[in-house]
């Protein structure tokens, strides 16, 4: 059962990834990153993480997705015309694809025994002593690790993105005055 | 997994849909007739008596329109956007606890579909994939008043879901869960142990946020930018006719009942009663009931038209009924919680139409300032009060 869906959910995960790419219009592309971004929820939902499935629906496909689709809606972008295609790129790029997937699923394998099969709450952490088990992704699981393990990487994005938002208004500014 | 448990599940969700869909064309019929008083005239009144046979007359003619696709629409996505608007909001309902653990038949079940320990944040994700029915429906039909429609309202929703989220958070730091059916749960006792009352920090400013900022996200006046008739036509539905129209506004108010049920599940302590039932809370729904029958009864020995002597004596002992209903043991159990929840979701629901009556509509730029200069701020400072008074007396 978990391998079915797994199975499901991955296929139509990369079906929509592939589709991202192929599609001429910026809207259908945006749309199939949507369904790779619920795909992917779907997966770490399978694995237990219900928190970060819940994050992933919240935060990409919810937030980040709604602004791509809306930039595009707003600069009213139309279809790519194809041009410039060489033919040398047809011939290498397949090839060079192929060479990468190999060398990749190769390394894969190398780090992932081979006995590792999907199942339901795959990711869960070992029980804490005197506590109940949970698994990796639940809420409390998640702000444990946010707030003890890596604090200061968490801290340190959150300025990050402080620095970008303080930016995107500085360039903003320039350009009304 | 056994099978009984599939039947169960099976028979709560053709209950919940069969309520929430009459709910639904309900709702519109009320919303007509309390604006109608509201201005001082009597609404629909021709199908049925008080109208009430008006939602089917609408449901008939909406299914047998002319379903009309303009020939410029972008039309994979022009089909898909009523649909997915519909699906988000219907969606959501499935976690909404209607009442506590109770046993039919021998088998103990949960007057909810489903009790997702991340309950809370799936209604959030569910409503903001909402916005894409909106969105894409106003790019796809090609028209431009549908998308200054589509962008008003995506950005709209965008920008009030922080203020949302935040007001969301504040009463979570008190309750301590995520599962919807837990968070009624820890407010149990009488009206001071709702979130809304709640020590260390009353959620009172939270609870204002969140009703302000439903009333962007459903789209609703006095935020109702998306769909300014005249400005817009219609906004992001110009283009649709027959049953896609209808899905819109049927996701519209079916976003409408599932925000009120989480504002009452988060503040207003679900389906808890105002205090304690040794005082008696129990008995609340039957003396209001048995009220009603008996001023229908007084009315209709002295009716002032000839047809109430019969309608209103009917109305009388269906009350009368309803009241015994109340009293009775065996549907007691079940029947109180789910007269508290309704009876709260529904106050606010009447909040949305009084408020639908009542005030005017702002303009684009205020309604932006409006959350990002003011809404969003204070929904900071209250969740940031509310984090340290939590910490300090736990």
């Amino acid at each position: 059962m978990d391998v079915i869906l797994f199975l499901i959910f991955a296929i139509i995960a990369v079906v929509c990834a592939i589709n991202v790419v192929v599609q001429t219009h910026p809207i259908s592309s945006a749309i199939s990153l949507v369904g790779v971004m619920g795909s992917l929820a779907v997966l770490y939902l399978l694995l237990g993480a219900e928190f970060i499935a819940a994050a992933q629906v919240i935060v990409y496909a919810g937030a980040i997705m709604v602004l791509f689709v809306f930039v595009i809606m707003l600069l009213n972008a139309g279809a790519e015309t194809k041009k410039g295609q060489s033919t040398m790129a047809l011939f290498l790029g397949v090839p060079l694809l192929a060479g990468l997937l190999i060398v990749m699923s190769w390394y894969l394998q190398g780090w992932f025994p081979a006995n590792t099969t999907v199942h339901f709450g795959g990711f869960s952490l070992p029980a804490l002593p005197g506590k109940v088990a949970e698994s990796g992704g639940s809420a409390h699981q998640v702000g444990m690790a946010l707030f003890t393990t890596y604090l200061l990487p968490f801290e340190v994005t959150s300025v990050l993105i402080l620095i970008a938002i303080l930016g995107a208004i500085v360039l903003a500014r320039k350009e009304m005055d | 997994m056994d099978l009984t448990f599939v039947v169960i599940s099976l028979i709560k969700i053709l209950v919940v849909f069969a309520v929430l869909m009459t709910t639904l064309a309900y709702l519109q019929w009320v919303e007509r007739k309390v604006i109608a008083h509201i201005q001082v005239r009597p609404g629909p009144y021709r199908v049925g008596p008080h109208g009430l046979l008006q939602p089917l007359a609408d449901v008939i003619k909406l299914l047998t329109k002319e379903d009309l696709v303009p020939p410029y629409v972008n039309k994979a996505l022009y089909l898909a956007a009523p649909f997915l608007a519909i699906t988000m909001a219907l969606l959501s309902i499935s976690v909404i606890p209607f009442g506590p653990e109770i046993t039919v038949f021998g088998h103990q079940t949960l007057m909810q579909l489903t009790d997702l320990n991340i309950g809370v944040l799936f209604v959030l994700a569910v409503s903001s994939l909402g916005v894409y029915g909106i969105a894409l429906a106003g790019w796809s039909s090609n028209n431009k008043y549908a998308l200054i429609g589509g962008l008003r309202s995506s950005a709209q929703m965008i920008s009030y879901e922080l203020p949302m989220s935040l007001a969301i958070a504040a009463p979570l730091l008190i309750s301590n869960t995520l599962s919807l059916h837990d968070l009624v749960m820890r407010q149990e006792g009488s009206i001071l142990s709702w979130n809304l009352l709640h020590g260390p920090f009353p959620q009172i400013f939270s609870f204002i946020i969140f009703l302000i900022a439903a009333f962007a996200e459903t789209n609703r006046v006095p935020f109702d930018l998306p769909e300014a008739e005249n400005e817009l036509v219609a906004g992001f539905h110009t283009e649709y006719s027959s049953m896609k129209f209808a899905s819109f506004f049927m996701a519209e108010y079916a976003n409408m009942i599932t925000v009120s049920s989480m504002a009452t599940l988060l503040f207003l302590g679900g389906w808890m009663a105002p205090w304690p039932e040794k005082y008696g809370s129990s008995f609340v729904p039957a003396v209001i009931f048995a009220f009603a029958g008996v001023v229908a009864l007084y009315h209709g020995m002295h009716a002032a038209r000839r047809r109430d002597k019969k309608t209103l004596p009917v109305f009388g002992i269906i009350f009368l009924l309803i009241a015994v209903v109340f009293v009775l043991p065996i549907t007691q159990i079940w029947l109180i919680p789910l007269f508290w929840f309704c009876a709260k979701t529904g106050a606010i629901l009447f909040t949305f139409m009084w408020v639908r009556g009542t005030l005017p509509r702002f303009r684009y730029d205020q309604l932006m300032g409006f959350t990002w200069k003011f809404l969003f701020p204070v929904a900071i400072l209250n969740l940031l009060v509310t984090g340290f008074l939590v910490a300090w007396f736990s």
